[in-house]
């Protein structure tokens, strides 16, 4: 047999095209930049064909064919915007209007409302029906989730996830006709580890998270490519910032660790990340006191200390950090005397998604605790029995020390806190270098596969705030570790050169969907 | 109790014991000459068996017309998977009654019928979907499924051929759609009676995803008696395309409504006049709805043709399932319309939208034109909302939910016209 599959000539819209044996209409006119419209299919799910939308002309064929299930033959001719197909599209939308509500301005999903867009798209001027709107109402679904039922255009997405990719058939259209809306069979709330992704798959406004609404309108955020920081899954998300803050999290489409989907943890994680009180300015203990000072200062101090300090240098660090800031805090403890970092990482139950198993809520619930390890931190429970009666420098990048005993970092000669947030155990250190919160940089994360995946920066960080990778290496140059680093791409090249786990790599090479090494990839396979 | 319908012109082959209750039972069928064309069948090869059956003519009688022996033929031959058979006694077209009283006063003939269907497409397992509101027939059905295990026509080697079939009864919960050959199977694995995209057919993908072919009651019933007598002596009866006998549940304003087995060449206008004794007295027949809510209506003017599947085509309607509903001068046509497609759109199962919203909708304004809040252009809405609604979804309801709007217009407006421009109705009360 030919491995290869048959190749299927046919015209789309007057352009040829070939594809492979099997493909849909919809998927071929897509590559001819031809989005056909449809809402009921959605590539992660199955394709029930129900909405309609979708119908095109295939030339001989009697009536309209749904694009989304209906697969290519050879020599057929597909008109998707001619005059038959115009008004199939035409007429379902007059009747998916005939009893929305149309609340636009006051819909979560306004902006980015496949309903919205297509009916203006092929927009009437006069409403045809005079008969009264069918009122439904509205009800909670999960303890976050509220279900429109006015809204609602019965495409079932939401159930399919439900029943296809959680494996939870919870959801089911209750009544049928024009008298059914989207519940659970025993009219309760659901709850479920993913549940927030049937907001993302509703092509309209009538499934929505509470904790958004009326937040934000969508085409007020702007959306900046990042990576969940919830667990060492590494869900590619896009984060939607508005006036300087993360109000929401979406998956961002990546096959090989998410598909579309990503758990309802990371969500919740990501809009209190960055709470609380920041470090703004570098802080210089002077006189018993920590007082503000500038970078210049701050820069100074910090080089004056390191020099000819004695008893080697302990870390603890953040397995949140990025590989970059955790690869300087490395190059910093080296100039002294590497005497070994420790990390800790919180744990939770492991919740797999069971239609899509590479994705899960992973027990580690931190981004970087592979990338920590790679560069030579350890894994320890205690953390502060790792530094205790240490006698030389101790660097803390990003631990938040909230639980640290009395006479923590007592005996260090230098404690060096690099961190955003400063609880009463960072305010004991000796120099204090604010740095960004993880959506005000830009880095790396290593996931538990060890795949090395890039966040980009979506909010500015506070006040002097500057991530370790820069100001660390102005110190490191300075003590003769080389020239700074002016980018967090430079600082990654750096360290790939250095570190096996991430040879071969760079920015480029990652880009958006990440990658994983030569090297790391070779030694999964061996071991 | 004698079968209170019957006509000398009537050509009874399968209600041919209507009315007897000896006929009931195994043993009384026995005596009728059951089950010798099963014996018959099971001496003769599979393939044989759908030939005889191909070329008798045979077309499926839940509506579509569909040759028997052809949907047959698309079953596996190689016996690899699980296939089934499934019985669609679902019966939910609006004026239509014949399976009910096929199940009832033979269920023999039924179950002979299905065996003899399962044994050729090499099927292990038989269902009968029935609609459950057939409490009593089930009743006579459950009976009969027992009374032909403990015979040996059903269960392991079957009289000795080594063939193994079994059969269920399985009630269906009330929904119009489940009587769709792939809403049917979606009900009887447990789900919502939601049809399915085709394709895959269900001779390729069917009950529990297994190669299953959907048969009508009264085709499986005329079975065994095409197996028992051959192909040519049930081309007796009928035409060319349409050979063979056909019951014909009438019901409306007629003097004698009721079950009529009749050749399918009679003709439609003697089988309204003459079998069912026409209007009452002192009343004009406005039109006869021939096959079940879902066709067009013809008038009284477009009834002498034949009631064979061409002939009913020809004269502008389809024969359906044979459910024929007479109106006559007291119908407000539009009143009957506006309560066909309140059916449904009370029956429609909401996947797609053209049906969902479209025959909510229809309702709404036909019931406004009723109550006399009706406006000119309602008429072309009407129209146009029914074409967009015809042939744009996953099965015909929507287009069968059209049908009657469309077909009234176009051969009643002046009765639409009455309501909406005078807010009167020309039914004669």
């Amino acid at each position: 047999m030919d491995s290869e599959s048959k190749l299927i000539n046919l015209t789309i819209d007057g352009t040829e095209v070939s594809v492979p044996e099997g493909t849909t209409i919809l998927k071929a006119a897509e590559r001819l930049g031809i989005v056909i419209p449809r809402y009921c299919w959605h590539p992660g799910l199955s394709a029930p064909a129900q909405c309609r939308m979708c119908l095109v002309e295939v030339e001989g064929w009697p009536k309209p064919q749904p694009a989304c299930v209906q697969q290519v033959q050879d020599g057929m001719v597909v008109n998707t915007d001619c005059v038959e197909a115009r008004k199939a599209r035409r007429g379902v939308i007059e009747f998916l209007l005939l009893n929305h509500p149309l609340d636009c301005p006051i819909c979560d999903a306004a902006g980015q409302c496949m309903l919205q867009d297509y009916a203006h798209e092929t927009g009437q001027l006069r409403r045809r029906a005079v008969e009264a709107k069918v009122v439904l109402g509205r009800d909670h679904v999960t303890p976050e989730i509220v279900y429109f039922a006015d809204r609602c255009i019965l495409c079932t997405r939401c159930v399919r996830f439900m029943d296809e990719i959680a494996q939870e058939p919870v959801l089911q259209v209750i009544n049928r006709g024009h008298k059914g809306y989207i519940d659970t069979m025993t009219d309760e709330l659901f709850e479920h580890p993913f549940s927030m992704n049937i907001v993302d798959v509703c092509p309209v406004g009538a499934l929505v998270n509470e904790d958004f609404l009326f937040k934000a309108r969508s085409w007020d955020l702007d959306q900046t490519a990042s990576i969940c920081p919830g667990c060492s899954q590494g869900c590619n998300v896009a984060l939607g910032t508005k006036e300087n803050r993360v109000v929401r999290l979406k998956p961002r489409f990546n096959p090989e660790v998410n598909s579309y989907w990503m758990c309802d943890h990371g969500r919740r994680e990501v809009v209190r990340w960055g709470a609380g009180m920041r470090a703004e300015v570098p802080l210089v203990r002077e006189a018993e006191r920590l007082v503000p000072a500038d970078w210049a200062r701050a820069l100074d101090a910090t080089v004056e200390a390191l020099r000819g300090v004695e008893g080697g240098a302990k870390a603890i660090v953040d397995p949140g950090a990025s590989n970059e800031s955790l690869y300087i805090v490395r190059r910093l403890m080296d100039q002294v005397g590497f005497d070994g970092g420790s990390f800790r990482v919180s744990s939770g139950p492991q919740q797999v998604l069971k239609g899509f198993p590479k994705l899960a809520l992973r027990e580690d619930r931190a981004a970087n605790a592979s990338g920590a390890e790679a560069l030579g931190y350890g894994r320890v429970d205690d953390i502060y029995g790792a530094v205790r009666s240490h006698r030389g420098v101790l660097f803390v990048l990003e631990e938040g020390l909230d639980d640290a005993p009395e006479d923590f970092a007592d005996g260090s000669a230098l404690f060096v806190y690099i961190g955003s947030v400063l609880s009463p155990a960072a305010r004991k250190a000796d120099i204090v270098l604010p740095s960004p919160s993880f959506a005000e940089m830009d880095g790396t994360f290593t996931n538990f596969e060890g795949r090395v995946q890039r966040f980009t920066q979506g909010l500015r960080p506070p006040g002097l705030a500057r991530p370790i990778w820069m100001s660390g290496s102005v110190v490191l140059a300075r003590l003769g570790g080389g020239e700074p680093f002016t980018s967090a791409a430079a600082a990654f090249a750096a360290l790939a050169e250095e570190f096996t786990a991430f040879s071969g790599l760079s920015y480029e090479k990652i880009g958006l969907t990440g990658a994983v090494s030569a090297a790391a990839e070779s030694g999964a396979t061996a071991s | 109790m004698a079968y209170p319908y019957e006509h000398p012109r009537e050509e009874r082959m399968l209600s041919r014991y209507f009315g007897e209750v000896d006929a009931i039972g195994i043993d009384g069928w026995i005596e009728r000459g059951g089950y010798t064309a099963l014996e018959k069948a099971l001496g003769t090869a599979q393939d044989d068996v759908i030939q005889v059956v191909k070329d008798s003519g045979l077309r499926g009688r839940g509506g579509a017309g569909f040759p028997a022996g052809l949907k047959w033929s698309f079953m596996p031959k190689d016996g690899k998977a699980p296939s089934y058979v499934a019985c669609n006694a679902d019966e939910s077209e609006p004026g239509t009654f014949k399976d009910r009283e096929l199940m009832r006063w033979t269920p023999h003939q039924v179950i002979e019928g299905i065996i003899i269907a399962s044994y050729a497409v090499r099927a292990q397992h038989a269902y009968i979907y029935i609609r459950g509101e057939f409490v009593d027939i089930v009743r006579v059905l459950n009976g009969a499924v027992v009374e032909a295990y403990e015979r040996g026509y059903l269960g392991m080697n079957i009289l000795g051929s080594g063939y193994d079939l079994d059969l269920t009864v399985h009630t269906g919960a009330g929904a119009y759609i489940a009587g769709e050959e792939t809403g049917l199977l979606n009900s009887l694995e447990g789900r919502r009676a939601e049809p399915r995209v085709k394709p895959p057919f269900p001779a390729q993908k069917g009950a529990f995803g297994m190669p299953t072919t959907v048969n009508n009651v009264e085709t499986l019933a005329s079975v065994p008696h095409i197996v028992l007598n051959g192909a040519d002596w049930y081309r007796q009866w009928g035409t060319e395309k349409s050979p063979g006998t056909k019951l014909f549940s009438c019901c409306g304003h007629l003097q004698r409504p009721g079950n009529y087995e009749v050749p399918l060449d009679f003709s439609l206008k003697e089988l309204v006049y003459d079998l069912c004794g026409g209007p009452p007295e002192g009343r004009e027949l406005l039109g006869v709805i021939p096959g079940g809510s879902s066709v067009p209506i013809l008038t009284v003017d477009e009834l002498d043709c034949e009631v064979s599947y061409e002939g009913i085509e020809a004269a502008g309607s389809f024969l359906g399932s044979g459910g024929l509903i007479a109106m006559d001068d007291s119908t407000c046509m539009v009143r009957a319309v506006r309560r066909m497609v309140e059916f449904y759109a009370h029956e429609s199962c909401g996947q797609c939208t053209p049906c969902r919203e479209g025959t909510s909708w229809l309702t709404k304004i036909l019931r406004r034109i009723e109550r006399g809040d009706g406006r000119e252009e309602d008429i072309p809405l009407l129209l146009d909302v029914g074409s967009n609604m015809a042939g744009s979804t996953i099965c015909p309801l929507s287009d069968s939910a059209a049908v009657p709007v469309v077909s009234s217009i176009q051969k009643f407006e002046d009765e639409y016209m009455a309501h909406i421009r005078d807010g009167s109705c020309t039914a004669k009360r």
